[in-house]
């Protein structure tokens, strides 16, 4: 009846796994009591859970990142205090079983659960805004995108309690992932968690595509869009393109372990080493996506306060091409060691060396812009400096790392480690969090906290180095990644330090959760009534903050790549606005939550091997999908009295903010 | 949004005959080579080649009837988007045909 599923299930003998899940129990109580008590359950319902409006979608996605942020980091902290202590004959307090978990699960979460939501989330509120349009494309695949985004997240966090989850590395190699050797259920709620959110991930790209190339407003040519769109838009490509290796490799892995199929087993002309080959022909292109929308956050965040144009913006558009056409032809460097030979080995290292150039292109101009511009040292850019000498050094070890020998030498070892982190937390983290203390008083009207964001960033970016450099050194100290105990005592005092980093890092964490809390206490205070804080170049700073539902009474007509800068210099921002027309709208909709649900139930049901509740969710996904197609009523118009209101609304508080 | 057969891009969004001609060419090509493996009339290295052949045709088949695409629209983005992806699929074939015939060689697995 249940499959594999029986209460031994449930790792009620190990205390850190139980206490985890008591809190969450009750932190869930807490909040359902809080939200029933001030009676929101119909507010969250028809404003955010069924919402079709970018910015709020948006919104729900840097919520859920955060919330992953901050699961990832206790894994985090959680191998560091291992290492610390697993030392000198001592096995520490992670058994190997729980802490494989723990490093794959880290690993898995920050990239797909913490990193791809917050991109996700950032373009979600910025690029509609950015090229004057009033949704993305298809505003009810959006929803579902989120929605099957947020059942990754709801399998990932169920293996928690229920079962275990992947004990393999992060990309889960066979045959080590193979039923052989994980005959459990760690690796199926890995497959489902990735299969799903991937399918949201896929229509997201494909969403924003469409978006970006063909809602642009009037005279808004491809040479005119603002940077961080354009970062979007070869996001998105690299999605389009990628993802589905993903999905098949993973698809092929599944018909491995249900029906004895030999894609990648040691048996019957299975090669472990094509999966390898594949995964990394989806991974590299994947951090490319990760990294592109955060080098369009840092040229907006740059050109912002210094007070300048962005230096070179045709430069940084090609070399962001670049880079997405050369990230597909670099994956090798990720398996030098396998044995594919010099030749092989010699084409993918001069291939990554290469792709370093525009990157290196990319520097010079965010440091031309602000050469003698007037740089004020907000959060964002102090973000965006910590950015500019940690990436720096990332980039020059991944420089190392592509020289073939070299790798051969440091392969799988902590030298790596430090390398990745030091690009991802360097690049992405810092990033993403300068588009959030850049965009957040777009999104909410208010701006945060200066001194708790500029004490989050000091933080990071010096626990950052407090953390990892010793990792380097380690690296080169032989200590190799993922291991659970060690009787090297040289190693140890290197791992002391790094832990200190790690607490560090946790205090940075800690400032920006004070830093959201104080803000909002402090929301009056900081009002942005302008809806223009930075004194912003592009089109999103032009609407009120937040903008209305509808983002623009008036569709933009751009003349000039800084659009709203231009406006402001030609004074045809104070115009009195033309009349008002009727606004088309979609309707919300609860379909992509319902679908998503069905999808929860299904992936739930492959992983413990209960076919008739796979067979319910099936079906449960297929009619919603029929029943909305076939739903007409599912856009109106908003009346011209409804927009004449807030627009009116918006124009006397910036009237007698003046 | 109400649209009839086609869309701003000028692509047709095909018929029922279309999707019901693609479907049942689809099925075609699939048994084919599915039989092909199943019951072995040629050589394997043969019925290899059988079943690559029959997915590229499968594919034409796809793009023709599932994704509409034809001579007549002589959309820029649609050309463009489809040179990108079968540059993709270019590097990512021949990468893996290379790298897979240099593995499988130096870890003499044949």
């Amino acid at each position: 009846m249940f499959g594999k599923l029986t209460l031994d299930a449930v790792p009620y003998h190990e205390p850190i796994i139980v206490v985890t899940l008591l809190g969450i129990f009750l932190g869930g109580l807490g909040l359902t009591a809080l939200i029933t008590y001030f009676k929101k359950w119909n507010y969250l319902w028809s404003e955010w859970l069924t919402s079709v409006d970018h910015k709020k979608i948006g919104v729900m996605y840097i919520v859920v990142a955060l919330v992953m942020l901050i699961r990832g980091f206790a894994d985090a902290i959680m191998m560091r205090t291992q290492l610390a202590v697993a030392s000198g004959g001592s096995e520490g307090f992670l058994p190997p079983h729980h802490y494989d978990q723990i490093f794959t699960a880290h690993g898995v979460i920050m990239i797909f659960f913490m990193a791809m939501p917050f991109m996700v989330g950032l373009m979600n509120i910025v690029v509609p805004l950015q090229i004057g349009a009033r949704d993305v494309a298809f505003p009810f695949l959006n929803s579902l995108s989120f929605w099957l985004f947020v059942v990754g997240v709801a399998l990932i966090n169920i293996s928690l309690g229920v079962g275990e989850f992947a004990q393999t590395g992060w990309l889960a190699y066979p045959p080590l992932s193979g039923l052989e050797y994980s005959p459990g259920v760690g690796v199926d709620y890995w497959i489902w968690a990735l299969q799903i959110s991937g399918i949201g991930t896929l229509l997201t790209g494909v969403n924003f595509f469409v978006t970006i190339m063909k809602m642009r407003a009037p005279g808004m040519s491809l040479m005119k869009m603002p940077v961080f769109t354009w970062t979007a838009l070869c996001t998105n490509v690299l999605i389009l393109a990628s993802f589905p290796i993903l999905t098949v490799t993973i698809a092929l892995l599944t018909l491995d372990r249900y029906l004895g199929m030999h894609f990648f087993t040691n048996e019957l002309g299975g090669n472990q080493m094509m999966y390898v080959n594949l995964i990394w022909a989806w991974g590299h292109p994947e951090v490319y996506i990760l990294i592109l929308p955060a080098f369009g956050i840092f040229s907006e965040v740059v050109a912002t306060f210094s007070k300048k144009k962005l230096f070179g913006y045709t430069s940084l558009v090609w070399a962001t091409i670049v880079i997405t056409v050369l990230s597909f032809i670099v994956w090798l460097h990720h398996f030098f060691t396998m044995g594919a030979g010099a030749n092989v080995n010699a084409f993918f290292g001069i291939a990554t060396m290469i792709i370093s150039i525009p990157t290196g292109v990319k520097i010079f101009n965010w440091l031309f812009t602000m050469y003698r511009g007037r740089v004020e040292f907000t959060t964002p850019i102090i973000w965006t400096l910590g950015f500019l000498i940690t990436f720096t050094i990332g980039g020059m070890t991944g420089v190392l790392l592509a020289v073939p020998g070299a790798d051969f030498v440091l392969h799988n070892s902590l030298f790596l480690i430090a390398h990745f982190h030091n690009v991802i937390i360097g690049g992405v983290v810092f990033g993403y969090l300068a588009g959030f203390a850049y965009w957040f008083p777009k999104a909410f009207g208010f701006k945060l906290n200066e001194k708790l964001g500029r004490y989050a960033a000091y933080c990071w970016i010096s626990g950052f180095f407090v953390a990892f450099v010793p990792l380097y050194i380690l690296g080169f100290m032989g200590m190799t990644r993922r291991l659970n105990h060690y009787d090297n005592p040289a190693w140890h005092p290197l791992l002391l330090v790094a832990l200190a980093g790690a607490f560090i890092v946790a205090l940075g964490i800690a400032f920006q959760l004070l830093q959201i809390f104080v803000s909002i206490r402090d929301r009056e205070k900081n009002r942005d009534i302008t809806g223009d804080p930075w004194g912003g170049r592009t089109l999103e700073w032009s609407t009120s903050s937040p903008p209305p539902f509808y983002n623009f009474a008036h569709t933009p007509v751009i003349k000039e790549l800084d659009a709203y800068w231009a406006m402001k210099a030609d004074g045809t921002v104070n115009q009195k606005p033309a009349p008002y027309e009727e606004i088309h709208m979609p309707r919300n909709a609860a379909a992509g939550l319902v679908i998503s649900a069905f999808s929860l139930v299904f992936g739930f049901a492959l992983i413990w091997h209960i076919w008739w509740l796979a067979i319910v969710g099936t079906i449960g996904m297929l009619v919603t999908v029929i029943v909305r197609s076939y739903n007409t009523d599912i856009d109106y118009y908003v009346p011209v009295k409804e927009i004449e209101k807030i627009e009116n609304q918006h124009i006397q508080a910036k009237a007698s903010q003046a | 949004m109400a649209h009839g057969h086609t869309d701003n891009a000028g692509a047709s969004h095909g018929s029922l005959k279309s999707y019901i001609i693609g479907f049942v060419l689809s099925i075609i090509l699939t048994v084919i080579p599915f039989a092909l493996v199943m019951h072995p009339s040629f050589t394997p290295q043969a019925t290899l080649i059988a079943v690559v052949l029959f997915a590229v045709v499968q594919i034409l088949v796809h793009l023709v009837y599932f994704l509409h695409m034809n001579n007549s629209s002589e959309q820029r983005w649609n050309v463009l988007a489809f040179v990108f992806t079968i540059l993709i699929i270019a590097i990512v074939v021949i990468g893996s045909l290379w790298i897979m015939f240099h593995l499988n060689h130096n870890m003499m697995r044949h």
